[in-house]
């Protein structure tokens, strides 16, 4: 039972980090209708903005809030600065530029701080926080940090003029136009809040699988995975996906474990996790094509 | 009376394709003005030109000041407000939310609270409706809410595309009864463009008859009512 509550736990942390990245890759996508896979590599970059700010001595908080306000920084540079050229482009030729950008963020965080792997600190407190034998310190800093982050986010779209402006930005460009909104400066603050969810999730993820350039390519897997069980067009969907595959990737591993300790066959353990994870996605979208959450939508030609 | 908005010599494009030749037109401060014509003559096209929504070349002059090239969302913030064809409401937004958005560029939050009061007033039906889906909507309430969407903005001139189009015909009197007390009450100039050739003639002081790209006629309403092109072509007499 002890062991059952852990891994839910940690189901739940590593859930939280892929709810935060699909939420990115979200955000992106319903205000453009492109998938950014260069999203975990910005958050990777992130990562080391922050390892770099405490290296120059600030405190983890202090680090973390700054890496967050740069990485928002620059999502909206890269908006306006590479993607405003690309708006009529076809969709091929973006796709190229975020893979383009993806080696280009990969490469550089490698020449600046090296490949070699880092260990990256824990913010919370171990005799303080958790709940021994259940929840450790880090994974239950991890969900609470997650979800202040997602509550912000919520308030922010749902209650502030800005947040509805970019959302009706995100629904109807033309009419946004025809009501005042200046739709290209949305899309550019889009980027830039995805950018800051990115770096948060890179952030609190980095002590758990380490700090190295290519820490963020299972987790963006994940994160596409958690977007598309959600829905890829619902943010809401986004989050609750990422805790279900963080979730069910822990628990498939843990009954797989259970077997081979009763019966002493193996079948499936941790080695399998990303595999089930994608065969989570390919049966989701087999049986429900829009994702659990999504809305289908019928285009009228 | 003084010329609101003045246009000459406009020009369209959509690619290499073209669809306004020459339109010229004037509409004074507080009147209605229309424009008819048959499908494709690009009644849609000038009033997406006047916004810049098209490529266009020509002049557009509103209240004095040469908008044409200006983006959209500045010329919108002059206070025109369009209502475009399909009603142009946002459909996963609630109605409460679409009259929030169209007050976007407006700061006084007492005036904003006001104004929507004063919109319900118009629309009562809507004010019943505040927390659902703009697009489960009825049609009629859809475009109500396009209106009263575009009237949150307090518009100086309202364009409006199509306001009848697809709705029952109790609906479209009760939709062109509101626009009369608009144009009166609040003192917003109108340019309509309208299919109802006979139901546009009825509502707006002034008409302009378009014919691929170019304006053919010209009058008050009245005048070109009587025109026995005008009679035949749109009017089915």
């Amino acid at each position: 039972m002890e062991q059952f509550l852990q891994q839910l736990a940690s189901g739940l942390a590593n859930g939280a980090i892929y709810a935060c990245v699909a939420l990115a890759l979200v955000m992106i996508y319903v205000s453009t209708d492109h998938l950014n896979f260069a999203q975990g590599e910005m958050a990777m970059f992130s990562t080391y903005i922050s390892w770099q700010l405490m290296s120059w001595g600030c405190s983890f908080w202090v680090a973390f809030i700054l890496a967050v306000l740069i990485s928002f920084v620059l999502g909206v540079l890269i908006e306006r600065i590479i993607l405003r050229p690309l708006h009529n482009a076809p969709v091929l030729s973006v796709v190229v530029v975020f893979i383009g950008l993806l080696a280009i963020c990969n490469s550089m965080a490698g020449a600046i701080w090296s490949y070699l792997i880092k260990e990256f600190p824990s913010p919370f407190p171990k005799s303080s926080f958790g709940i021994a034998g259940v929840i450790g310190p880090h994974q239950l800093g991890v969900v609470l940090v997650t979800l202040i982050v997602l509550t912000l986010l919520f308030v922010f779209f749902r209650f502030t003029p800005l947040g509805l402006a970019m959302r009706a930005a995100a629904q109807n460009p033309q009419m946004a136009r025809l009501v005042g909104v200046r739709v290209d400066w949305m899309l550019a603050l889009g980027w830039g809040l995805a950018a800051a969810v990115g770096a948060v999730a890179g952030i609190m993820v980095a002590h758990i699988v380490y700090l190295d350039p290519n820490m963020m390519g299972g987790i963006l897997l994940y994160a596409f995975a958690s977007a598309l069980v959600g829905g890829i067009g619902n943010p809401g969907g986004a989050v609750v996906g990422g805790f279900i595959v963080g979730v069910l990737e822990n628990m498939v591993a843990f009954a797989g474990n259970q077997i081979e300790k009763a019966t002493g066959v193996y079948i499936i353990g941790n080695g399998e996790k990303l595999t089930v994870a994608l065969i989570i996605v390919i049966f989701v979208l087999t049986v429900k094509p829009a994702g659990l959450f999504g809305r289908v939508i019928v285009k009228r030609v | 009376m003084l010329s609101l908005l003045e246009v000459k010599g406009l020009k369209a494009y959509y690619g290499q394709t073209q669809a306004l030749y020459d339109v010229g037109f004037d509409l004074a401060e507080g009147g209605i003005t229309t424009l008819l014509g048959a499908n494709g003559a690009g009644k849609t096209t000038t009033l997406r030109a006047i916004c810049n929504m098209v490529r266009t070349e020509g002049a557009v002059r509103f209240a004095g000041k040469d908008v044409t090239g200006m983006p959209t969302e500045e010329i919108v913030r002059l206070r025109i407000a369009h209502v475009p064809e399909g009603r142009g409401t946002f459909t996963t937004l609630t109605v409460d939310e679409n009259l929030r958005i169209a007050a976007y560029t407006r700061k006084d939050k007492a005036e904003i609270q006001a104004e929507r009061e004063r919109v319900y007033s118009y629309f009562p039906r809507l004010k019943e409706r505040v927390q659902q889906q703009a697009g489960t909507l009825s049609g009629g309430e859809q475009q109500m809410l396009a209106i009263a969407r575009a009237l949150m903005l307090k518009p100086r001139l309202m364009l409006l595309d199509e306001p009848s189009f697809g709705l029952a015909p109790l609906i479209v009197v009760e939709i062109f009864r509101i626009l009369r007390r608009i144009n009166e009450e609040e003192k917003v100039s109108i340019l309509l463009v309208e299919q109802n050739a006979a139901l546009a003639l009825d509502l707006a002081t002034h008409a302009y008859v378009l014919e691929t790209g170019r304006v053919v006629m010209s009058g008050p309403s009245a005048v070109v009512k009587n025109d026995e092109n005008v009679r035949k072509s749109y009017l089915g007499y």
